[in-house]
């Protein structure tokens, strides 16, 4: 597998922030739309990392418009412009897959390092 | 229809334009001439290749005659060294006269980055597999009375007329561990000094295993 590490290596990209499962972050994709070009927004709760080199991925929540929006993003892709974290959240899971099934006030997720 | 012998490294990611394409990494490194067969002697042209190592011990006395008479066998630390896995490639009488035993052939040589490729490989060995896995029959239901006739392939032909099973029949047998040949296989991209290609999509074979990486056959040239 070293191998492989050295061939991905290029392709990796350390531009982006920590964040990790229940943090709410905004992601930036750049969208081509024809011949143009524009960035769009997408700003929610990362649910997972799934880290696996150049094929690593994070899953980010949203309710929109009432029904839950889920995007999987591949973390070296050079479509992402950029990730902001909004908001850290503590939470006691790696994959907090159980937001799912909230709503409203039961999906709250409390802040941490909240006095950094 | 030139090529070159490699092993398969393993799957990963690159990105192009902003799209992820997955790539089979294989490692062609060190393909030597080990010998040439010729129109006059054998009836037809090939270029014999060598790669990998493997120690003199244990092999047996007449091919290593082979590789002591093409002198191709190495020394390191005291063991005598010859290519391990040898392979022949069919090649135009011009292309066969372009090498010289014991020359070294290099994939950028024979490919550029865009350029189709035939991948040759022995599939991952299934043993003896049913029809279900092998053919992708579909199979009976788990319920509404079906009896000890799950997996089964159902009816293999008529009564009467023809009165045999057609030929070619779909039947369970052995499935997988035999010589497979992916067409038009695109290079994605040539790392000239660790001698690895990236090939778009899967290859044949578990990793490890010995691939055969030529021109495409269906592509002119």
């Amino acid at each position: 597998m070293n191998a492989l590490n050295a061939i991905e290596a290029k392709y990796l990209r350390d531009d982006l922030p920590a964040f990790r499962a229940g943090d709410t972050v905004r992601v930036s994709v750049r969208i081509k739309e024809g011949s143009k070009e524009r960035v769009q927004a997408f700003e929610g709760v990362c649910l997972r990392r799934h880290n696996a080199g150049s094929r690593s991925t994070f899953t980010v929540r949203k309710i929109s418009s009432n029904i839950g929006v889920e995007r999987i993003f591949p973390v070296h892709s050079p479509s992402i412009e950029k990730v902001e974290v909004v908001r850290e959240g503590r939470v006691r899971q790696a994959r907090i897959y159980y937001l799912r099934e909230r709503r409203g006030k039961a999906a709250r997720i409390r802040a941490r390092n909240l006095f950094r | 229809m030139q090529g070159v012998l490699g092993q398969k490294l393993g799957m990963t990611v690159v990105f192009r334009e902003d799209r992820q394409i997955p790539v089979t990494a294989v490692k062609v490194d060190g393909n030597v001439v080990v010998g040439k067969r010729t129109e006059a002697r054998d009836g037809y042209n090939a270029l014999i290749l060598g790669v990998g190592e493997q120690r003199v011990s244990r092999l047996s006395r007449p091919v290593v005659g082979q590789f002591r008479a093409a002198g191709l066998v190495d020394e390191r630390d005291g063991q005598e060294l010859v290519k391990r896995h040898v392979r022949e490639f069919r090649v135009t009488a011009e292309q066969l006269e372009a090498y010289t035993v014991g020359q070294a052939v290099k994939i950028t040589d024979l490919f550029k980055v865009g350029e189709k490729a035939d991948v040759t490989s022995t599939s991952k060995g299934r043993g003896f597999s049913g029809v279900m896995k092998r053919h992708n029959f579909a199979g009976f239901k788990a319920s509404h009375g079906v009896h000890e006739y799950f997996r089964h392939g159902g009816s293999i032909g008529s009564n009467t007329t023809p009165a045999r099973v057609m030929k070619n029949k779909k039947m369970p047998g052995q499935h997988g561990n035999r010589r497979s040949t992916i067409q038009n296989v695109e290079i994605i991209e040539i790392l000239a000094d660790e001698g690895i290609v990236l090939l778009k999509g899967g290859v044949p074979g578990a990793r490890g295993g010995l691939v055969q990486v030529r021109h495409a056959v269906k592509i002119r040239r």
